[in-house]
């Protein structure tokens, strides 16, 4: 073995402390190598490791009769129906698209693809959401611009459709933006794929792109140490993206399954090879035996560490039999992919790397996944939580209530993100029956009546300030917006977006918003199925919101009988579900408006928030809504405005009759949870009323669809052209404005 | 498949991502779509060929650049030739642009943004294998999706397309055709235009997205119909 040894402050370096590296020497017996210590320091680093997170993560509710696969593979996957499953997941590519937006961004959709390929799931849907700090700011706009162009690059070109996602603007996320990427796969449920090895002896196939030195971040100080300064070639570079190749990495991987030529499929992210090898390995309960020169390089010279733990993109690693290797090479040279026999499984639980006739590593299999540290660091609630006063968000009064409106119309947050999904190809595929902009987006399922509605949401404002209750509305919000198109919340997939763990306060926020997302999801009856963790998302020492993006998919029986967010005829009765309360802490409006960023946020309680949502379904179901929209951001000014622009078409609010005390503010503006917003023919009002009070679920109704202006009692008389000029040319005239 | 059904093919490269639709669409609109993959295209019966959206090669270089010299762009010259329909539709327009077979070029878009949105389109010319369905002057809500779509001919060129009754479709609003109209900065908003013979169109808009109530628009039809409808008679001509 040529052991060239550690020494002591590199392991440092590399983000290892020094009682990990005391386990590395104990589980090993001996110093590690270069490559042995390089694959520890990436498989046990917090992306791949889950050491702050892995204690908290088995609180989420994971289990129901539709669930196939929950967390644990490379994405969760459920049944939806006539033999047919969906695989989702959603995953952060923070801190790659803070340094190169475009390329982060990109990579990020790429690398989230391949996790359902990796199920034998073919890809149908993208959603993205996006964080960014002040979009008055010009790096902001250099980011938001960027990262969109790389998500529309590369989903565009892979002919997948980006159909959703979320976008907001905070100086929390200035210094450290957040772009989560969800995808969406379909499969017949009997060809679920697994990525966990079988059959001793059996071959491992790398296929896909060469390999370089990509993304060899952490590692990188290897180089330094190892090579002389200033030696270029060995500086590690950004991951990227080239999504010809992942669309050919698509095709070739379904092709392979459709022809049952695979035992095991996975692909290959952060951590490389290293990564992907230890989780089919440590999965399957075996071993595998690895040879670096057999590797297909990018470029000459690569060092073993590095051919171990490059980040090259658009990658997959294969478990095949034997026999079955020419026909793999020959589906990959159709598609003009290298597809190269790398490895070899193993019967004893022993990671092997080979460099050519040389054994340059050796390691137990699950000191690499199961059995890497863990934590369970200290907790402690937040003194910004302490402080926070409870009565300052009810003393809101206004003259020119109008005038607030349209300043909060055409915010950054409220404002119509058209020019963001434009930019998408976002009817690939010809599945898209409710466009972008609505509250969920709707995919049919060709061959069949089904469909699918997909959302994600977070209102990280919340979570900061009440983690519990935040990560509550978080999930109550995606069931509505999935309710809202009629149908069934079915799972969810989330991305937890955090400061640094080893913060008392951070991993209290962490904590509670796992509690809150939890009671939610068992009040809803849908399990978490897939998830991701990012940690340390800070700037000079300041965290961003907490933000625990939720990424919901719902299902349809009749992918006919959905609803839009548009009012639609001149005399349709306009009807608002659920109570509005004096909830301005926290609001949008309190924000935007008044620059006040307070608790308390409004009050959920769930059995209410489950009962509204299941009475809406039903309303759009048995097709007596026009329209449904749910009340999030900006309240129900907002939501009047949204169904006037998606309808282009005006309405008369009155809301004198709704039976509440409250000042025009607050009911214009108040974020009170568990309402909508719909709309019925004059006949079938009085069945909706009906329905309402079969389910207990409150309902006034405040209005009717018609005419060229947009009227809320005496308050608010707006032309329907600036309403729609203010939302749709909001982002834009914010750009221009710096 | 029927009798009366024509074989459309849906031409294949590596990074199209419009084939499973367009094979989808051909179907609805009649045809027996056969999928012909680029570098052993079927030599069979084929009335007529669709080059589908997408990026083939990863359009490195040039959109449209590498595929012009792919082995089944040999049988779609030998198509064209004969008479049959061939309709390239966003990248397989910019393919028929880079082989020769339509005149003029691609260019980026004017904001240099890709678009996605549904857009309306007027129907300038009947006198071609994919109109037959439609009268000059319909107008069309069909979805455009691409980020090279800018259309560019010289003025000579396009004084002639326009007397030939080569410019197949303009962008409009209610018929109307104008600056702001315009999605992509097209020279005199071109959205598609067809050979002399005019059983070769290459369009931007994708009529494939729509051809179904679901998807909100059906306004495509008329275009994929009129292909088939053409596939059957241009068939029974070179037969004869």
């Amino acid at each position: 073995m040529s052991n060239t040894g550690a020494t002591a402050p590199l392991y440092e370096e590399l983000g290892l402390t020094a009682s990990e590296y005391q386990m590395i020497l104990e589980t090993l017996g001996r110093e590690p190598t270069q490559v042995e210590l390089a694959m520890y320091s990436v498989m046990w680093s917090e992306h791949c490791g889950y050491k702050h997170s892995r204690s908290m993560l088995g609180r989420f509710p994971t289990e129901g009769e539709k669930v196939l696969q929950g967390p644990g593979e490379n994405a969760g996957v459920i049944d939806v129906g006539d033999g047919w499953a969906v695989a989702f997941k959603m995953e952060s590519h923070n801190h790659p698209s803070a340094v190169e937006p475009f390329q982060g961004a990109a990579t990020g959709v790429g690398g989230i693809v391949r996790d359902i390929i990796a199920m034998g799931a073919r890809p149908i849907a993208l959603l993205d959401s996006l964080r960014f700090g002040s979009l008055e700011s010009p790096r902001v706009q250099h980011l938001f611009e960027e990262a969109v162009a790389g998500i529309g690059g590369y989903g565009n070109c892979i002919g997948v459709p980006t159909v959703g996602g979320e976008l907001f603007f905070d100086p929390s996320y200035e210094g450290n933006c957040l772009v989560n990427a969800m995808c969406i796969g379909l499969l017949r449920a009997d060809q679920l794929t697994s990525a966990a090895a079988a059959g001793v002896g059996n071959p491992v196939i790398l296929f896909g792109s060469r390999t370089g030195r990509d993304g060899i971040g952490g590692a990188s100080v290897l180089a330094s140490q190892e090579f002389k300064e200033g030696d270029e070639e060995k500086r590690p570079s950004v991951q990227v993206g080239d999504p010809f190749t992942e669309k050919l990495l698509i095709e070739a991987s379904l092709e392979l399954l459709d022809k049952e030529l695979l035992v095991a499929l996975q692909d290959l992210g952060a951590a490389g090879l290293t990564s992907s090898a230890a989780e089919m390995a440590s999965l399957g309960g075996m071993g595998i035996e690895l040879d670096v020169a057999a590797v297909p390089l990018r470029e000459s010279g690569m060092e073993p560490w590095e051919v171990m733990i490059s980040e090259s993109q658009e990658r997959m690693l294969a478990v095949v039999t034997p026999e079955k290797v020419a026909a793999v090479t020959e589906v990959c040279e159709k598609w003009g992919l290298t597809a190269t026999q790398v490895g070899v499984l193993i019967e004893d639980s022993e990671f092997v790397i080979n460099d050519g006739s040389d054994e340059v590593g050796r390691i137990p299999v699950l000191s690499l996944t199961d059995d890497c540290p863990k934590y369970q660091p200290e907790s402690k609630k937040p003194d910004y939580i302490e402080a926070s006063v409870p009565s300052v968000a009810t003393v809101f009064s206004s003259d020119s209530v109008e005038d607030e409106l349209l300043d909060l119309l055409g915010s950054p947050n409220i404002a119509s993100k058209r020019s963001v999904w434009d930019q998408y190809d976002h009817m690939v595929m010809t599945n898209t029956t409710v466009l972008p902009g609505h509250d969920a987006a709707v995919i049919r399922l060709k061959g069949t009546d089904r469909g699918l509605a997909m959302t994600s949401d977070c209102n990280s404002r919340y979570v900061y300030l009440d983690p519990l209750k935040g990560g509550m509305i978080a999930v109550a919000e995606a069931a509505r917006n999935v309710s809202a198109t009629g149908a069934t919340p079915a799972a969810i997939t989330d991305c937890l977006n955090f400061g640094n763990p080893e913060k008392p306060e951070i991993y209290w926020q962490f904590k509670n918003a796992i509690e809150g997302i939890s009671q939610a999801c068992e009040a809803f009856g849908v399990p978490v199925v897939s998830g991701n963790v990012s940690f340390y998302n800070e700037s000079n020492g300041a965290a961003i919101y907490p933000t625990p993006t939720i990424g919901m998919v719902g299902t349809l029986d009749d992918v006919t009988k959905t609803c839009e967010s548009g009012f639609r005829s001149d005399g349709d009765r306009i009807f608002l579900v659920g109570d509005t309360l004096s909830e301005l802490g926290g609001s949008e409006y309190a924000s935007h408006v008044h620059n006040i960023v307070e608790g308390p946020i409004p009050s959920l309680d769930l059995g209410v928030a489950k009962a509204t949502c299941d009475m809406v379904r039903s309303a759009v179901s048995s097709g007596v809504l026009k329209s449904a929209h749910d009340l999030s951001e900006g309240g129900l000014a907002i939501a009047v405005a949204e169904s006037c622009v998606n309808g282009a078409i005006g309405a008369k609010i009155d809301l004198s009759s709704s039976g509440q005390e409250l000042s025009i503010v607050e009911s214009l503006f108040s974020e009170t949870q568990s309402r909508f917003l719909v709309s019925t023919s004059q006949s079938d009002g009085d069945g909706f009323l009906k329905l309402a009070e079969e389910f207990g679920i409150r309902v006034a109704e405040i209005g009717e669809v018609g005419g060229d202006a947009m009227q809320i009692g005496s308050a608010v008389e707006l032309p329907l052209d600036v309403v729609c000029n203010t939302y749709q040319q909001g982002i834009q005239k914010w750009i221009q404005k710096t | 498949m029927t009798v009366d059904r024509p074989n459309i093919g849906v031409a294949i490269f590596p990074g199209s991502n419009c084939d499973a639709d367009s094979l989808h669409g051909l179907e609805l609109a009649g045809a027996n779509a056969i999928p012909v993959w680029h570098d052993h295209p079927e030599t069979g019966s084929l009335d007529g060929m669709m080059i589908p959206g997408g990026f083939s090669y990863g359009d490195y270089l040039r959109t449209g650049a590498i595929a012009q010299f792919s082995t089944v762009m040999d049988l779609i010259r030998q198509m064209a030739d004969d008479g049959r329909p061939v309709l390239g539709v966003c990248n397989g327009f910019q393919i028929l642009l880079e082989t020769g077979l339509l005149p003029g070029g691609m260019l980026r878009n004017r904001d240099m943004k890709f678009i996605c949105r549904t857009v309306q389109i007027r129907l300038e010319s009947t006198g071609n294998s994919f109109s037959n369905q439609n009268a000059s002057g319909d107008t069309m809500r069909i979805p455009i999706a691409h980020g090279e779509g800018n259309y560019y001919a010289d003025p000579k060129t396009l004084a002639e397309m326009n007397s030939n009754g080569q410019v197949a479709f303009r962008y409009c609003d209610n018929g109307i055709v104008g600056a702001s109209t315009n999605p992509n900065g097209s020279s005199e908003s071109i959205a598609g235009v067809t050979n002399a013979a005019g059983n070769v169109l290459g369009m931007m808009p994708h009529p494939e997205r729509a051809l179904e109530p679901q998807l909100g628009s059906t306004d495509g039809l008329g275009i994929m119909r009129s292909m088939v409808e053409s596939c059957i008679s241009s068939r029974a001509a070179i037969n004869v």
